[in-house]
This record gives structure tokens, C-alpha cells and sequence, in this order.
């Protein structure tokens, strides 16, 4: 048994390492089973199409690229395994993970061999360890909640609020940073609502924050989970303001909440709504090519995969410690870098800013009601 | 032993020491992990293949057993501290857990475990003062031997190979004891065993802590292996992963766990070109397994030579699959 | 108060459907030994086939949603038995404990794979209208859930209690041996069970489905409560499968008020364990029911 073991490893080994010569390779190590599939695979076919256009317009610096995609199957072990395979491959950058868990893992690994990494993690604690070669796609919510928070605060005149948020790594940090500012700014917390991974009953927690006399509801939940809790508020009749984040005003939490969504507003980093030209031409040839519209999720993978261009291009070689080095402090505008779609930062943490915007859902359908500046 | 196995066992470690060498680090990362799962799934047979019971809780005491090692290490000790310490907590809690289990019906245990998992992860989710919450324990170091380093993939791996030849010598000891051969009498006859004076219930209590601290052994190794933990990498569907690592191996077979551990984290692998069809190839494969082989690959493999060498008697208990 | 009122009836709503779920885990263990690992899934997938006719192929939902029924009844009955169950019955419980997991995991893969992995919206067949008691809100939908999900139980009840066919299933679960003797087509009577199960999933699914949204994962959930409420309420009898049932679903909506939100999900496992230790055969179940 352990003998035909070590020979299929062989083999399989002798299959994997033919990587294409001429080509640059870029890893895209993204959830594309497990948990996470909803969010990894968007993400990937952001990427994958803005390399099809990049490598239709001639690559970077003169090569194609040859991007290779690595499926993390939501699990932080099988995600170390695949960032070590990319490497073992040659990557020249990492892109991904969306969910924070794999990111920790991978962003370990990427620097002890050198490798930049671009993250479509939202999780306040990825640019905090200090690692120089992780970089984001889209700012993380410590950035993007105070912005929310000051809209609750002197937009609304809220001054106790209920939170109801997913008990997960990515709903942990939502909450985290979301808690800090509220006890800033002086808001009241008069219920703290966790709940669970893929739950489905919200009864119990509709009743919760219902009853606790707050003025405004923040919600920090997953896709359908966001849309569940629309569903059981609106049947329990709860007419307080609900706030979120992108998630909670996104498309798809609209279309699965079927009407319960409205009135919901939120902050909102990236949306396919957002009133930018370059962002809605990449969601109307997204939705030309994958038949579904494209999200926050998508809009982040296709942002990195230019990321790589610009810099590169940039340093004029292709070279890994550079691109980390470059990539601190820099700042890429839209009109002579139409990829990243809207002007965007990088601090010396990798952390980034951009514009973004207030979103409120009318008639099922997300308005822009405000642009707020980068932070 | 016969002469015959310790032939096979011993060209097997020569090929596990040296099919590594020279290997890209992805590949030992992947050999790494098989022995880590193995040795979990071995503690896993113990209890399913031998005991005849099902646990659906050993992703829980890899957990506990990462966990402790983890905190352990973190602390500042060194990791053979925290192992000793994960193997002894989980062999304990194996006991607390399953004496009650025991003492009722028969498949009880099935049913224990599977609620003891549940309230594992909600554990280590929750106690965030302990345990990190959600956002887990990351940063634990490879440790140190006598002034060599186990931080590269290759050094790493080696020492994840002495703990797997230990777990396994440790496990051929136990199936060939006097008390193993007790597993053997009870597999084989219940009734006639408990009439010949074999406890059942504790032997049965025993193997089931026993293949518990195997499963915490394996957590431990998983700390410095991956130097991240977060409580979702211990939940329920990890536990029926590695109850189908042991059953698609073979339960009650020396070297299935091993077999269905490779299967199992080498099959993405192998089932690469048929992109997001693998984990269905995989599901059912397992039932196709099941109806003509319940004695799992090695069992098949048992069968199919049988057939071709009729002389050779297939065990009885195996033909009939693992009982409840 | 009334929110306590708000909560027993969304619970009772709610368990009324795992109780569905739950009894249909509790007459495959009764007529063939089956714990089916996949009844989650059997109750997440129905709902896709209801998607896939209406939506796919633009059938009206009053016709989409009896089809599925049929759809279940021959692919969650009568398949299930005849190319899982049947072949692997000889070799014991544990390799039938293990492909229904496998095959748990092969329908959620398939619905993923072929439909969608994102949740998708369903049609509810109730208007989303509340109905006010004193301060309580009660939901149209929550009640008529209840009173359907109640109203098969009882249906089957009686068809197992009155009819001579129920009658010859019932002897056929208790004593297999005796009913033969007594001259009951036993494998008829067994296929009948894998039938009604197949029925109460999709009943179940639909249900269900306009609240929790028709998505891969569903069944997790389900598969756990459902599993629960048979051992809690007694795995030989339908009548606790249904107060199992009705008390995971109360105690699931009333844990995270009362007891802590971080630990919902404890009660009922705590609760689970608790049953084993003290009562092993469950709240109603009867100590001389068929031991294994």
C-alpha cells in the first residue's frame, strides 16, 4: 500500500511540476469548495477575467500570464498545503483568500519564501501582524465601520443600538472593530446578539433586538444569513433602521430577501451600483460572460489581478522583494490605471483606501445616497 | 508477526524515509499531513475496527489536543510537554466520555460523541480568553531536539515520521497483546467472549480512550504543522472525514486508516482534471465501496485475491463488515 | 410575556417541521435499521427539484410543488432503498451508517455542482401577513405550517393506527419474523416506510424552505435536529419522534433568549446527552422496543 502511495506521489508530482516556462505564473489560492465556495469562486472569476484581458492586451512586461488556481476547500490546512504548492510552482504573486482564517495561514508561508500576497480578506487583523507582503484588495473594516458609525451617530441621531453579528472569524472581526468605535463615539449597546454559522431560524433573535428599546439595528452577517434575518425582522414587523455593512445592502442579500430588504442602508466599500463608469462596464461584461452578476467579491479578484500589472510595470522587472517594496505607500489613480477601476492607496501595512459610498435599498435596488472620501 | 509482515513493514519505512528527499515542499507538506491523519485515524480503528463502536468525535480530540499543545507551547515549554499533556487530557476525557456511553445500549456512543463534538467547538469558539475564539491561536513554533531544529518541511516531516513509527508500533503492540487478542474474541463472538470471562465493556471503554489519545497525539502534531488552529477546522465534518478515511481503508485492517488517509488527502489530488467532480467521485465511490466491499479497499484487495488464490480464507468477521 | 408567547409559537412552528424530518428518521430505523445520516439532505433537496421545475423549467408553482412530492417519494424512497439499502442490508448497520454519509455529502455536492452554491430565493405558499395578539405578533405563515406539519402526523398516525396496510407495517417493525408468519409482504411493507419518508421530506422542504432559503449547506442543520428529536422523544415510536421534535424547536428559539446566545446550540446536545445517560429510550420510547 505505502509503496503504490509513494508512487502515485511521484507521479503526481511529476505531473504538477511542468509548469509553462515562458509565462509568469500567478497562484490564485481562493475557496473554491467548502464554506467559503460563494465568496472564493466570485472571486476567482473576477481574476480569472481580468487576466483574460490582460493577456489579450499583451501581458505584463512582454509575458502572459499563466494563472494556476489552487482550491483552499475552506479549510486553513488544505489552504497552507495549496500557498506551499503556488510557491513550489513558482508563483510570482499569491492572490486570495477572501475568507480571513485561510489568509492567517497563507500570509505565514508567503512570507517566509518572499511571496506578495494580495487578499480579498476584510479582516481588521490581517494588515496588524506587521507581515510585509500581504496587501489588500478592498480596506478592512476598521476602516469602513467608523464611516458607518458617524452616519448612525448624526445622520439618524441613533444612540442605542442593537448588534446582531455571525459568530465567525469573519463576523468576530466586524463586530470587534464595530464595538470599539461604537464605545468612541458613545453609543449605547443595548443588545449583543451572536449567532451561529449557517443559521436559519432568526425568530428568537428578531424578538431579542426588538425588545431591547434600540434606535437602530447593526447587522453584521453573511449572505443568506443577512437576508434570513431581512425575512423573520420584516414578519415580526420591526420598523427600527437597519444598518450594515456591504454585505447586508448587496445585491444578492436584496434578491434572496424578496422585498424585506428595503429601507435597510448600509456602508459600502465596492458594489457593482456604485455610481463609477470603469466599475459598471467590468459588471456589465461580468455579467456577459458568467451569466450573474458580479459582486463585492468579484470586483476585489479583478482589482488584484491589475494590482500586479501596475506594479510590475512599475518596477520594470519582475521581482518579488520590490513588488512588497513598491507596493508601500503607493498610490494607483483609475484614469491612467483603468484596472483598479477607482483610485486607491496602500499604506506601510498593506492596509488601503478608496472612496466609498452610503447605500440604502429602494425598491429593491441599491442608491447611492452619499459618496464618503477615502480614509 | 510473520516474517512476511515485518518484510513489508520494514521496506515501507525505508521507502517513507527516502521517497521524501529531494521533494518539493508542497509534497511534504501533503506526506506530513497523511501521517498525521493516519495516526489519528488509526486511533479512530482502534475504536471502530476493533471495538466496534463509532465514534463521530475524533476531529474533537484533535482539537482538544492541538489546543493544549498549543497553549503549552505558546506558554513558552517545550512541545513534548503539551503532546504528553494532549495524549493524557484526551485518553481522560475518552474514559469520562465514555463510561456513561457505554453503560447503555450498544451504538450509544455514536450518538454521545456526536452531541461532545458539537459542544467541543462551541467551546473553543466562545472561551476567546483561552482559546482565541474564532479568530484561533496562531504563531506556535516548530520545536527544538537536543539542538536540532524541526523548522524546514523535511526536518519537520522526519519527526512527524518518528511519532507516526511510535503510534504504529505502539498500535501493533496493543492489537497483539493478550488484551488485544481480546478485541479479536469479542469481534469475532460477543457472546461467546463474555461467557470466557473477557470484559467486554471495559476493554471496550479502554479502546475507545485509547484511540481518543491517539486522535489527541495527531492534534498535536497539527499545532506545529500548520502553526495556525481555529475551532472550524475541528467540527463534525472532520470527524466523518476521518471516520471515512478509516472505513474506506478498511476498518479492523492494520494498514487501512493508513491506506484511507492517503486516499482521502491525496485524492484531490489525483482527481485534479475533473475540477469541482471530485468530492461527488469521492461520496460515491464510498457507497459503491460499501455495497460490495464493507471491509473497505484492503478488504476488496482481500476478496479480489480470494478469488485468485482460493486456498487462502478470508476472515470471517471481515466478511461480514464491522457490527455494531 | 409576549414575547415569550412570540417565541413558544415560532418554536412550536418550526419544531413541528423537524418533527416531520424526525419521524421519518424514526420509521426507517423501526422498519429496517436505517439511521440515514443524509435525512438532512433528504429534507434540503426537495426544494431544489421544486426550483429546477419552476424556474428552470417554467412549470407553475401549484404543479412544480406536487411533482416534487412524486419526484421524492420515487428518488428519496424508492431509489434510496432499492440501490443503497437493499444491497448493503446483509452487511450490518456500520457500512449502511457510512454511505448514507457519503451520500449525504453526494446530493449536497450535486445541488452545489449543478444548481447553485449560492442560497437562493423560494416561493412561500402563504401570505407574509402577521396577526396581532394583545403585544405578541404572530405569523400567518408560522401557523400554517404548524397546522399542516400537524396534520400530516396525525394523517400518518391514523394510516398506521386504521388501516390494515398501516397495521401490517406497524407488525412488520415490531417483529419482522412473526409478520412474515402471519403472511405480511414484508419487503413491501418496508418499501412502503422508505415511501412515506421520501413524502415528508418534501413536505418538510417545502415548508421550510421560504424561511430558511433553498441552499446546499441546509441540511447540516436539519440532519442534527432531526436526528436529535428522534433520540430525545424515543427512536421506537412516531409519537416521540413529534414531541422531540416540538421541544428542540422551542428550546432552540427559546435558548438563545434565556439561556446565551453563544451557547444555542449546547442545550440540545446537553439535552441529548442527558437522555442517554438517564433514559435511554428516549421520553416516550418504550424499553422493550427492538433493541440493537
Amino acid at each position: 500500500m505505502i509503496r503504490k502511495l509513494a508512487m502515485t506521489t511521484v507521479a503526481s508530482m511529476a505531473l504538477t511540476s511542468t509548469a509553462a516556462m515562458a509565462d509568469v505564473v500567478i497562484a490564485d489560492v481562493a475557496e473554491l469548495s467548502g464554506a467559503g465556495a460563494a465568496a472564493g469562486a466570485v472571486w476567482h472569476d473576477g481574476v480569472k477575467m481580468a487576466v483574460e484581458e490582460i493577456n489579450a492586451a499583451g501581458g505584463i512586461l512582454g509575458e502572459k500570464i499563466d494563472l494556476k488556481e489552487y482550491d483552499s476547500q475552506t479549510d486553513p490546512q488544505n489552504s497552507r498545503a495549496m500557498v506551499q504548492k503556488a510557491i513550489d510552482d513558482g508563483a510570482y504573486v499569491l492572490l486570495g483568500t477572501v475568507y480571513s482564517s485561510s489568509t492567517v495561514v497563507n500570509m505565514l508561508v508567503a512570507q517566509q519564501n518572499g511571496v506578495p500576497q494580495i487578499t480579498g480578506s476584510e479582516s481588521p487583523t490581517i494588515t496588524a501582524k506587521g507581515n510585509p507582503y500581504i496587501f489588500r484588495t478592498a480596506f478592512g473594516a476598521q476602516k469602513g465601520l467608523p464611516k458607518l458609525v458617524s452616519y448612525l451617530k448624526d445622520g439618524i441621531g441613533a444612540k442605542k443600538i442593537a448588534v446582531v453579528w455571525a459568530n465567525t472569524e469573519f463576523g468576530k472581526g466586524g463586530y470587534d472593530a464595530f464595538m470599539k468605535i461604537a464605545a468612541e463615539q458613545g453609543l449605547e449597546i443595548v443588545a449583543d446578539v451572536p449567532t451561529e454559522q449557517a443559521q436559519v431560524d432568526f425568530a428568537s433573535d428578531v424578538a431579542k433586538v426588538k425588545g431591547s428599546g434600540a434606535d437602530a439595528i447593526f447587522v453584521y452577517l453573511t449572505e443568506e444569513e443577512s437576508a434570513r434575518f431581512l425575512i423573520e425582522a420584516d414578519k415580526q414587523g420591526v420598523e427600527l433602521p437597519l444598518a450594515g455593512d456591504t454585505v447586508l445592502v448587496s445585491q444578492k442579500v436584496i434578491d434572496l430577501a424578496g422585498g424585506a430588504a428595503n429601507g435597510a442602508f448600509g456602508h459600502v466599500g465596492l458594489s457593482a451600483e456604485a455610481p463609477v463608469d470603469a466599475i459598471k462596464e467590468m459588471a456589465g461584461k461580468f455579467q456577459a460572460k458568467y451569466g450573474y452578476g458580479a459582486d463585492h467579491n468579484a470586483i476585489k479578484g479583478y482589482i488584484g489581478a491589475y494590482v500586479i500589472k501596475y506594479v510590475t510595470e512599475q518596477i520594470g522587472e519582475f521581482n518579488q522583494e520590490k513588488f512588497a517594496e513598491t507596493m508601500h505607500g503607493l498610490c494607483l489613480d483609475a484614469a491612467t490605471h483603468p484596472g483598479v477601476l477607482m483610485d486607491v492607496c496602500w499604506d506601510d501595512t498593506g492596509e488601503m483606501s478608496r472612496e466609498s459610498f452610503l447605500v440604502e435599498v429602494v425598491d429593491n435596488a441599491q442608491q447611492i445616497s452619499k459618496t464618503l472620501p477615502a480614509n | 508477526m510473520s516474517r512476511k509482515h515485518i518484510l513489508f513493514a520494514a521496506i515501507a519505512l525505508l521507502l517513507l524515509i527516502f521517497v521524501p528527499m529531494g521533494q518539493k515542499n508542497y509534497i511534504i507538506y501533503v506526506l506530513t499531513s497523511w501521517l498525521m491523519f493516519s495516526i489519528a485515524a488509526m486511533g479512530l480503528n482502534l475504536t471502530l475496527g476493533y471495538a466496534g463502536q463509532i465514534s463521530l468525535a475524533q476531529a474533537s480530540f484533535m482539537g482538544i489536543g492541538a489546543y493544549i499543545t498549543a497553549l503549552v507551547t505558546l506558554a513558552g515549554y517545550h512541545w513534548v510537554l503539551g503532546w504528553i499533556a494532549a495524549m493524557g487530557a484526551t485518553f481522560v476525557i475518552g474514559l469520562l466520555l465514555g463510561y456513561p456511553a457505554l453503560r447503555v445500549q450498544h451504538h450509544f456512543l455514536a450518538f454521545v460523541t456526536l452531541a461532545f463534538n458539537t459542544l467541543v467547538f462551541l467551546v473553543l469558539r466562545n472561551e476567546e480568553w483561552l482559546t482565541g475564539g474564532s479568530h484561533g491561536l496562531v504563531g506556535m513554533p516548530r520545536p527544538d531536539f537536543f539542538g536540532i531544529s524541526t523548522g524546514k518541511n523535511l526536518e519537520f516531516y522526519y519527526f512527524v515520521l518518528v511519532l507516526f513509527v511510535i503510534s504504529a508500533l505502539v498500535f501493533s503492540w496493543i492489537v497483539h497483546s493478550p488484551w488485544g487478542r481480546a478485541f479479536k474474541a469479542l469481534r469475532e463472538n460477543p457472546v461467546r467472549a463474555e461467557s470466557l470471562g473477557v470484559d467486554t465493556r471495559r476493554i471496550t471503554l479502554l479502546a475507545f480512550a485509547i484511540g481518543s489519545a491517539f486522535g489527541g497525539g495527531a492534534g498535536a502534531i497539527m499545532t506545529p504543522l500548520v502553526q495556525f488552529i481555529e475551532p472550524g477546522s475541528f467540527g463534525l465534518i472532520h470527524s466523518l472525514k476521518i471516520l471515512l478515511m478509516v472505513v474506506v481503508g478498511g476498518a479492523g485492517f492494520y494498514y487501512g486508516p493508513m491506506l484511507g488517509a492517503a486516499v482521502v488527502i491525496l485524492l484531490p489530488e489525483l482527481l485534479r482534471f475533473t475540477e469541482g467532480y471530485y468530492l461527488m467521485i469521492y461520496a460515491a465511490m464510498v457507497i459503491v465501496l460499501m455495497v460490495y466491499s464493507p471491509g473497505g479497499l484492503i478488504g476488496l484487495g482481500h476478496k479480489i485475491m480470494a478469488r485468485v488464490r482460493p486456498k487462502k480464507e478470508v476472515r470471517k468477521d471481515m466478511a461480514k463488515g464491522a457490527q455494531l | 410575556m409576549s414575547e415569550f408567547i412570540q417565541l413558544l409559537i415560532s418554536g412550536l412552528s418550526a419544531g413541528s417541521i423537524y418533527a416531520l424530518a424526525a419521524v421519518g428518521f424514526t420509521l426507517l430505523w423501526q422498519a429496517s435499521q436505517t439511521i440515514n445520516f443524509a435525512q438532512g439532505e433528504f429534507v434540503m433537496v426537495p426544494a431544489f427539484f421544486v426550483l429546477a421545475l419552476s424556474v428552470k423549467l417554467g412549470l407553475p408553482i401549484w404543479l412544480a410543488m406536487p411533482l416534487t412530492v412524486i419526484l421524492s417519494v420515487l428518488l428519496l424512497g424508492a431509489l434510496f432503498k432499492k440501490l443503497i439499502v437493499e444491497p448493503m442490508h446483509k452487511h450490518g448497520t456500520i457500512p449502511l451508517v457510512i454511505a448514507t454519509i457519503a451520500l449525504g455529502l453526494l446530493i449536497k455536492e450535486m445541488v452545489k455542482e449543478f444548481y447553485s452554491p449560492l442560497g437562493q430565493p423560494f416561493p412561500s405558499l402563504f401570505p407574509q401577513t402577521v396577526l396581532t395578539v394583545g403585544d405578541a405578533v404572530i405569523s400567518v405563515p408560522d401557523i400554517a405550517n404548524f397546522v399542516i406539519a400537524m396534520g400530516t402526523i396525525v394523517a400518518l398516525q391514523l394510516f398506521l393506527g386504521r388501516t390494515r396496510t398501516g397495521r401490517s407495517m406497524q407488525a412488520t417493525a415490531q417483529n419482522p419474523d412473526v409478520a412474515q408468519i402471519l403472511g405480511v409482504d414484508i419487503q413491501r411493507m418496508v418499501m412502503y416506510t422508505f415511501l412515506i419518508n421520501g413524502a415528508l421530506a418534501a413536505i418538510a422542504s417545502i415548508l421550510i424552505t421560504p424561511i430558511y432559503l433553498a441552499k446546499f449547506s441546509n441540511g447540516e442543520t436539519l440532519g442534527l435536529v432531526a436526528f436529535i428529536a428522534a433520540i430525545v422523544g424515543g427512536f421506537n415510536q412516531i409519537r416521540g419522534a413529534l414531541v422531540g421534535g416540538l421541544l428542540i424547536g422551542v428550546i432552540d428559539n427559546m435558548s438563545a433568549t434565556y439561556f446565551s446566545a453563544e451557547y444555542r446550540q449546547a442545550l440540545p446536545m446537553i439535552l441529548l446527552i442527558v437522555i442517554i445517560l438517564v433514559r435511554p429510550q428516549g421520553l416516550l420510547g418504550t424499553s422493550e422496543g427492538r433493541t440493537v
